[in-house]
């Protein structure tokens, strides 16, 4: 399968994750620019983490206008598989391609720290090599990752099964303080309804190596292509097209 | 002509900064202030002479950029 990278003017860790879907995990990948319409053939594209267009006006308002967001949308809305990290979580939301918004960390502070999410869902494209209720380690840094949205849409969220990831503690409690930002719920990933469109804060991609402190991001890349080889296979279960 | 646009945080919707601002009001002596929230002040000048034109046209900007309507609202106001 072939992964699309999209880097904005201020992406900075696009080339992470250019670098775990091509080194670890051996794929075919492409870099796609902000300008680019064309998305080259890719079968996921990531909306990498950083600070695309400087966070001007509100984190990812400026990048849902840019071209290639235009083609990232339209393949979405015919069931592509996108993934939004971090910054990129904040352009899926500002898109419309996911509910909510991601707003200032309760805190008032940047956070940079290793943080545990439970995986909530396993029954998506992206979570499918994880088993429900597992505990991962991986790490956060930003300063608008508080996940907010209103009663109904949270209700519509737990009851169509779209929280994928929630902060936990060690012992995988969605505890106050386990909490880095204050998101409601602890919400640390969503999914669309269609769940081929799926946005997290945390960082995966710096979760691939033992030298980096752990390599539990790595079956998320891994689901991906899991979920690839099963569309394409003459056999598969395809999945259908929606918002 | 030049609109003047006012973002807000949409009531009920979390303002940390907002809260932190009223904290340290409370920590100054300004203990009747309360409610206090941060937005956004926005200038834009219109190359437009006629006032309904103007106004349906930035409301058009505040919901299509301005402003998140999942957690702001906005007004503005036009002058000649």
């Amino acid at each position: 399968m072939r992964w699309g990278v999209v880097t904005f003017p201020g992406s900075n860790d696009d080339h992470d994750a250019l670098y775990v879907v091509q080194h670890i995990l051996g794929c075919d990948a492409v870099g796609l620019w902000h300008k680019d319409r064309d998305l080259k053939g890719a079968d996921c594209v990531i909306l990498p983490g950083g600070f695309s267009y400087g966070d001007y006006l509100r984190c990812g308002a400026m990048a849902r206008f840019s071209p290639v967001m235009e083609s990232v949308a339209q393949f979405a809305r015919a069931g592509g598989l996108v993934l939004g990290i971090c910054n990129g979580f904040q352009v899926l939301c500002e898109a419309g391609l996911l509910p909510g918004a991601l707003i200032r960390n309760r805190r008032l502070r940047f956070v940079c720290d290793h943080v545990r999410v439970r995986v909530e869902e396993a029954d998506t494209p992206f979570t499918r090599a994880y088993r429900a209720g597992e505990v991962l380690a991986i790490p956060v840094k930003h300063g608008e990752g508080c996940y907010v949205a209103d009663p109904e849409t949270l209700d519509a969220l737990e009851a169509h099964h779209q929280v994928v990831l929630r902060y936990v503690d060690v012992s995988g409690r969605a505890t106050a303080d386990a909490n880095p930002n204050g998101s409601l719920s602890n919400i640390a990933g969503i999914v669309n309804r269609s769940r081929n469109v799926f946005g997290l804060m945390p960082h995966p991609e710096h979760a691939c190596e033992k030298v980096l402190g752990g390599e539990d991001g790595v079956r998320l890349f891994g689901s991906v292509v899991a979920t690839y080889a099963t569309r394409s296979a003459p056999s598969g279960v395809s999945v259908a097209p929606g918002h | 002509m030049r609109a003047r646009v006012f973002i807000t945080p949409k009531k009920g919707v979390l303002d940390p900064p907002g809260k932190a601002v009223e904290h340290s009001l409370h920590a100054l002596g300004f203990g009747e202030a309360h409610d206090v929230h941060l937005g956004k002040y926005i200038e834009v000048s219109l190359a437009l002479t006629d006032r309904a034109r103007a106004e349906q046209r930035m409301d058009e900007m505040c919901r299509k950029l301005l402003a998140n309507g999942v957690i702001e609202d906005y007004r503005f106001e036009i002058e000649e």
